[in-house]
Order: C-alpha cells, then structure tokens, then sequence
C-alpha cells in the first residue's frame, strides 16, 4: 500500500545514514547522493520485488545505479533494508571495504550492476532488461542517469538500441539536478530539451518532481501502463537535497566535512523538517 | 570435434564453433555491430532468432549490453571489426566486463594486416597491446580453421572472458580434428636447436612455417610454435624452446608496443634471458593494400622471418 508518509520518513532515515556515512569517512559524493533518496526510497521500500535475504534471485526487479557515485545513498538504502548491517556504512572507502565510492556489483550484496564510468550503465542496464525478455522473466529493470552524465554519447547508443528492441520493461530515471562536477550543467554542456530528446528517440517520457513521492509514483504506475517503449522519467532535483550546507552552492558534487559536521547537518535537516532527533 | 577441411573460411569456422555451442546451450546469445555478413552471424541469426541481436553501429553500448545480458545469466558472443571491437569499446570491456567479473566473448576481425582493402583506419595493428591490460582475460589469435572451432569450444568452456582474433576470408587448414589443440598451450609444429621462431595468428604461422623449410634447406634447424593462446601465456613452452634454442624470434601480425614480443622478452629477461629478434609492424600505422602487398610491407614472409631467424641464430 502507498504510505506517503511511511516513505518520507524512510527518507529522512537514508538521508541521516547517507550523511552520517560520508561523514564518517570525511568526504564524497554528498550532492547526487541525496538528490536521489526518495527514487531510492520509492524503489527499495515499495515498487521493486526484491528480497534482501536473496539478493541473487533471478526473477527480482533490478536497478543499476548508472550514475554509480551516488553510491553512498544507494549502501544507505540497501543497509537499511537489510541487505548488510548498517554499522558497514561506517567503511565507506576504507582500505578492504566492501562498499566503495562507486557502486560495485563484485563486492556489495545488493548491487546489481557496476557503475562509475559514467555511460555504462544505462547500457548494461538494457543488456538486463533485454535478457529478462530473452529469458521470459517477468521483472523490470529499473536504471538512473545523471543530466550531467548524459553527455556521454554511449547513453543516446543505449537509448536507440532500448527503442529498438521495445523494452517496455526498462524503466530509467534522469537526476535532472542540473549541477556536474564544474558547475552548472547549462554553462558546461547544455542538457535544455532533454524531454524531446528522449521522446526523439522513441522512449516513453515523463517529467516529475523527483523528490515528490506521488509524482514518482504516478509516473511508474503509468509507465507501467503503456508497452511497446521504454520509459525515461525525468525527474527535476535539487543536488544535494537534505545536506542544507550543500543546497546552496555549486561546489557540492562532493564535499569534504567530518563526523561532527554531519551530525550538525542531520540536526539542521530534522530541524527543518520538523522531526525530533 | 568437427572436421573443418569443408568449411570455405576461417570465419566460417568460427561461426560453426559458435552456432554448434548454442545448439546445446540455450542461453548463448549473439551481438553484432552491422556486420553480420562480414563474420558470417548471420547463420547464428536464421538458426537462433530470438537469440541475436543487431547493435548497430555503436560498439561501446553492445559491449555494455553484454555485459549486462552476461549479469543476466546469459552468455554473449560479440563481433566486430578488430580495430572497432578493441579501441571503440575497451572502456567498456575492461569496466562493464573485466572489472564487474563479467563473461562475454568479443571477436575482433581481421586483425592486422588482413584488414587489407579497408585500409590504415580499419586495421588494428593495438588490439593485443590493449586487450592485454584487461586483468584475467583471454586472448586467442587461431592459425587455421580447425584451431579456430576448437579453441572457441574451449573459450566456451573456460567460463572467462576473452578476446578472440579472426580472419574473415582466409582459409588455411593446418590441422586436423586429431591434433592435440589445447586452450594455453602452444603446439609445436618443428622442431630443431638453432633457432625458436615463436609464431601468433594465421599470417605469421604461415609465414613462419615457410621460413623453417627456407632455413632447414641452409642446414639451420628450427623449433616452430604457433602460439596461439597469447594469454594466458604458455611460458613453459617459451623457456623450453628458450632453453633448447638460445634463440628465440617472435612473429606477430601488430605492434612491438604492448604486444606478443614484449610479452615474451620481458618475461624470459626475468626467468632466462635469451638472445631474441622481433618481427611486428615496428611504430607503423595501417595502410590500404592486398594480403601480399601488405606481407611485403612489413616483412611476414618466409624469406623476410627467414633472414631475421638466420642472423639471430648466428649471434
């Protein structure tokens, strides 16, 4: 059942590991992690069928982190779901670790595809999709991409190949928080139009407040809906959403700041939301 | 193991290999990148429909997306040109592949100098520097046809990712379904103390194995091995015929850089160093031309591997 208010507390909680996690280490991919919490939320806590104590089952719903330095948010849900304890947040690129700055599919039980050089895993994740099909698997793959990451040409490749061979079982999402690593998306490489690029190449598009849980909701039921295309949802985000000390900067693709500061800044985020500690 | 003295082309024969696996194992899958009729997947595609899947042109997605369909539980088999196969996607091969633990088979063609009439953009001289860096992969450059389906069973087999070099439209039959053909061993096909000449690929294997009668006729005895598994390399073999030669001349149909040679040499300068010459296409690009301008070129002829064996086994 859709528990909005379930799921927004979800978030806050893999929000607070998210940020209580790079903290612990001192730095990293603060801003494209938080921007994509309540997808994550959504995704892990109602629309996937998934089971954290099988994480291998081959008819599970997958979801290949193609912006894979996003990783962080992505540990902070499956350690929340059970898939590792959540006192292994607190390794994060340590020496040894089995949760590395970017998602690693050979180490992280739960992860269903490597990510982090940027492109690939839009394509890996229509490689699975595919295969699901091949293989008469009835399960959905479910894939999120950057705008800034969309520069890379190999994700328009995996897009015309997606169209091609109609699979309507992909479901891909654009963080669309219009920060890269340099600055702003527009003065780098302008990603304007991005929803008619994506209906140019023949998927199924949409565009949500991606940290609305109705709105990510009406889109994957609807898509849900309608066959023969792929589905792109664009989701419009705030880089670094929930981390108040990055919301207002460009310079938050990653961020350095210590245990104490993290704990400042989930005080300040509960504050804001109106939550007791 | 079929008899492949039929079968009009190396190509053919590797797709003979491929299609006779998948007849037996459903979940192998096939990927090409526009050029289904150059390597012949198109017999894969009338045999197994559901099973074949047209790229395009745009390597670095289909490399990806076998990775991801190998994730599935499938099992790719992935063609395109050499040059294409290796420089266009190996960002994808080393990460979505190598690094994620994933096994897809990419088949470069007409590797080298049999790229031919395509000419310098299309002939790929890099592709074993490159793929060689990939940790764990498999490399094979066959020197006939019955090597060839051979060793793509064993690939098969292997479980491991990897890299095969094939010609297209060559037709050499060297073997026969008896020969001992094993996945990392190199077959010795002469035997002789003055001199080792170490062979990869059809081109050189062949070149090479007119040079043996070539110095055998001026009373030099050769040791000739068609190596053709360049990774993992059979370096009991090499330090045997090191050993019993004190001479050993390397032929690979590409650069010196990153290649078979330097492979070797680095390899025997640590366990036995031993005098040794090269024979490879030096720092040069790719160039248009037939099979036997292009052998000319760049010396992959019996009297060109000859000479260079003869000096080397004199020092």
């Amino acid at each position: 059942m859709f528990d909005e208010e379930k799921l927004k507390k979800q978030a806050l909680e893999i929000r607070r590991l998210t940020i209580m996690e790079i903290g612990h280490f001192g730095s990293g991919h603060i801003g494209g992690s938080m921007s994509i919490v309540e997808l994550l939320t959504y995704l892990y806590y109602y629309e996937m069928r998934i089971d954290p104590k099988n994480p291998k089952k081959e008819d599970r719903d997958r979801f290949v982190c193609s912006k894979g330095h996003a990783g962080p948010a992505v540990y902070a849900t499956l350690a929340s779901k059970g898939y590792f304890p959540e006192e292994m947040l607190m390794t994060l690129n340590q020496g040894g670790t089995k949760l590395p700055s970017h998602c690693d599919m050979t180490k992280t039980p739960g992860i269903d595809f490597t990510g982090g050089s940027l492109g690939q895993g839009i394509s890996a994740a229509v490689g699975i999709a595919l295969g699901q099909k091949i293989k008469h698997i009835d399960a959905r793959t479910f894939t999120v991409i950057g705008d800034g990451e969309s520069q890379e040409g190999e994700v328009w490749e995996a897009a015309e190949t997606a169209a091609q061979w109609k699979l309507d079982n992909l479901i891909a999402f654009t963080d669309f928080n219009r920060l890269q690593l340099d600055g702003l998306t527009e003065n780098i490489v302008s990603m304007d139009n991005i929803d008619t690029r994506w209906l140019g190449f023949g998927w199924h598009v949409q565009r949500i407040n991606g940290h609305d849980f109705r709105q990510i909701d009406d889109a994957v039921q609807r898509a849900k809906t309608v066959a023969g295309r792929p589905h792109m949802i664009i989701m419009d985000t705030q880089k670094s959403h929930g981390f108040i000390p990055g919301e207002n900067t460009t310079k938050n693709h990653s961020m350095a700041f210590n245990e104490q500061q993290a704990k400042e800044a989930v005080a300040a985020l509960y504050a804001r939301e109106g939550v007791k500690a | 193991m079929r008899d492949t003295k039929d079968i009009p082309f190396m190509r053919d024969a590797l797709m003979a290999s491929v299609n006779d696996l998948a007849a037996v194992h459903e979940e192998i899958v096939f990927l090409d990148a526009d050029l289904s009729s150059c390597i012949g997947s198109e017999s894969f595609q009338k045999l197994y429909p559901g099973r074949f899947y047209n790229c395009g042109i745009a390597e670095a997605n289909m490399v990806a997306v076998a990775a991801g369909l190998s994730s599935m539980g499938l099992v790719p088999f992935v063609h395109s040109f050499a040059c294409f196969a290796s420089r266009r996607a190996f960002d994808q091969f080393f990460i979505s592949a190598g690094y994620a633990h994933q096994v897809i088979h990419l088949i470069g063609s007409d590797p080298g100098v049999l790229a031919q009439y395509n000419g310098g953009t299309h002939m790929p001289f890099e592709d074993i520097a490159l793929m060689r860096q990939v940790p764990g992969v498999v490399i094979i450059d066959p020197s006939d046809k019955q090597s060839m389906y051979a060793l793509t069973q064993q690939l098969y087999e292997s479980g491991k990712l990897s890299y095969t070099r094939s010609g297209r439209k060559t037709s050499t039959q060297r073997y026969t379904p008896d020969t001992k053909i094993q996945l990392g061993k190199g077959i010795v096909l002469d035997e002789g103390e003055d001199v080792g000449i170490i062979a990869t690929g059809e081109v050189m294997v062949n070149a090479a194995t007119e040079a043996v009668k070539l110095l055998s006729a001026k009373g030099i005895k050769a040791t000739l091995v068609d190596l053709h598994t360049i990774r993992p390399l059979d370096t009991e073999l090499i330090t045997s015929v090191a050993k019993k030669t004190g001479h050993l001349l390397i032929c690979e149909n590409g650069r010196y850089s990153g290649g078979v040679g330097e492979e070797i040499a680095a390899f025997l300068a640590k366990t036995h160093p031993t005098k040794m010459d090269f024979v490879n296409v030096g720092e040069a690009f790719g160039e248009v031309g037939n099979l036997s301008y292009l052998t000319g070129r760049f010396g992959f002829t019996g009297p060109h591997i000859a000479e260079v064996a003869e000096a080397l086994a004199k020092r």
